[in-house]
């Protein structure tokens, strides 16, 4: 299971909170989908939840141990703009590497082409390049995935593409999922089940 | 009011040493506007949408060379009345505010857009105001930076910049993705009342939700191409002619969810026949042969030899 248990967070000390108060379990296997108007932090929550911010109050834990501090994180979180995630001075191919070699079966199902891998992150389009920030975490040491409006830029087609490669890996792979987005009519095709964030503590199940 | 048709764009680089290659990124593409209506054009990222915008203000970089032909009001679009309508009757609602100065108060940009296209300063800073006022926004949010804005806010100044120009034909490019509904369905109804005063409106956006929701008429571009106009209504109502179109509608995740697999051909390979034929169902030998010319199929336009009136 990965929890977050009662969450705080804010990003100064005299700033509001964010974050408030906020628990979430995600189960291996599980697909949660989170949905709130901005402004209610959802990227945050997903940040703490992966280990790139630290509550202020509250903690986040896997199998009921804390994140680790060092190597491969189990969470991985993906974001809207690739651009941001990668490396830009890097090739493809060695972006691939950084994490854990990906397997060929992935980069085959998400349609990354081999020529591809030769070439700059600004020689490749929005929608090519999430393809391959993606096909990073898709190895066995990812456990949980948190997807921040994955596939927000991208066309449909594309979108249901990526979205067939990534679900069919947590499945087999038993990976928990949190797919964060303002899109309910995606959510409920991927999800097991929904929150939708509302002010305060409680979150109500869709 | 403007109509473009067979508009090729090739780059010319420099492959190897002093050796030139010629990449050819658009490949006959067509689009009208009316004035007074609302044309959207979706397609993958890649298929030549912001090309045609950068096309249609005369921005493209200097090894671009441009084939077919663009009619605006009449005449021939070259590169110099592209220079000169730009800003003044052609204006770009861009994509986000890191297309404003970070350094500039948004009233004064504004403003300095409507003397740019024109007016003396008194009248651009009334018409800067006047717009302001029409948007909603509060007095004091002009003399705010770009920055201090919401995403709402700053999609209000952004079409405010090409209302204040008087413009007869506004390109919105990607002026949704990200934002919060009630953002996007706001964003949508300012294009929709630029179309009712009577100007063309083009949207791209790869998003056809939201196209749906304000269009007349919808473009699809594929891989540099036109493969199919569309009128709105036909997306809901099953009277798509192309292939493409109806997997892009079956993709929604309202609709089936199922992509086609694969993707739109590089442009360094492109196949000598129909450029959907690597991954189309419908595909046949002659498909293979040559590229399918346009053609009016159930009042609309389609590139497929096998669509049916």
């Amino acid at each position: 299971m990965l929890k977050g248990n009662n969450l705080w967070f804010r990003y100064g000390n005299r700033q509001p909170w964010v974050v408030e108060d906020r628990s979430l379990v995600v189960a291996p296997g599980e697909v949660l989908g989170l949905i709130a108007p901005s402004g209610y932090g959802k990227t945050t929550l997903g940040k703490l939840l992966a280990g790139y911010l630290l509550p202020a109050k509250g903690t986040v834990t896997i199998e009921g141990r804390s994140l680790p501090k060092k190597g491969y994180c189990p969470v991985q979180l993906v974001f809207q703009n690739p651009e941001l995630s990668v490396n830009s001075r890097w090739r493809v191919r060695q972006l691939l590497q950084e994490g854990c070699p990906p397997d060929p079966a992935y980069l085959e199902a998400l349609g990354i082409h081999p020529g591809w891998l030769s070439r700059y992150p600004h020689e490749l389009s929005g929608g090519e390049l999430q393809r391959i920030a993606i096909a990073r975490i898709l190895n066995p040491s990812t456990q949980y995935l948190i997807a921040d409006e994955m596939t927000a830029m991208l066309d449909a087609n594309t979108q249901a593409l990526i979205w067939q490669a990534v679900l069919s890996f947590t499945a087999k792979q038993q990976v928990g999922l949190v797919a964060i987005s303002h899109d309910a009519s995606l959510l409920q095709k991927l999800c097991d089940r929904t929150l939708m964030l509302a002010d305060g503590p409680s979150s109500t199940a869709l | 009011m403007l109509s473009i048709s067979n508009l090729g764009i090739t780059f010319t680089q420099y492959d190897q040493g002093l050796r030139r290659k010629q990449l050819t990124v658009i490949t006959d593409l067509d689009l009208d506007v009316q004035a007074g209506e609302v044309v959207a054009v979706v397609g993958a990222s890649g298929s030549g949408k912001s090309l045609l915008a950068h096309a249609l203000l005369g921005i493209l970089p200097e090894n671009a060379a441009i084939s077919g032909t663009m009619n605006f009001q009449g005449e021939t679009l070259t590169l110099e009345r592209c220079r000169s309508l730009r800003g003044r009757t052609i204006a770009l609602i861009p994509q986000s505010i890191g297309y404003l100065d970070p350094l500039m108060r948004v009233g004064s940009q504004v403003q300095r857009v409507a003397q740019l296209a024109g007016c003396s300063k008194a009248e651009a800073k009334a018409s800067a105001n006047r717009t302001f006022a029409r948007y909603d926004l509060p007095e004091d949010v002009g003399d705010r930076y770009p920055f201090q804005l919401s995403g709402g806010m700053a999609r209000r100044v952004l079409v405010s910049t090409a209302v204040v120009t008087q413009a007869q034909l506004v390109i919105a490019d990607e002026p949704t993705p990200g934002l919060h509904p009630d953002v996007v369905k706001e964003t949508l109804s300012h294009l929709r009342e630029l179309a009712t005063e009577g100007r063309g409106v083009i949207l791209i956006t790869h998003d056809i939700e939201a196209a749906l929701q304000i269009a007349d008429r919808v473009a699809v571009f594929y891989a540099g191409t036109t493969v199919e106009i569309a009128a709105a209504q036909d997306f809901s109502s099953d009277n798509l002619r192309h292939p493409y179109t109806q997997a892009l509608w079956r993709s929604l995740p309202q609709n089936e969810f199922v992509p086609v697999p694969g993707n739109q051909p590089s442009p360094e390979q492109l196949p000598t026949g129909c450029l959907f034929s690597d991954r189309c169902s419908w595909v046949s030998e002659i498909c293979n042969a040559e590229r399918p010319q346009l053609r009016k199929v159930r009042e609309g336009w389609v590139r497929c030899v096998h669509a049916e009136g």
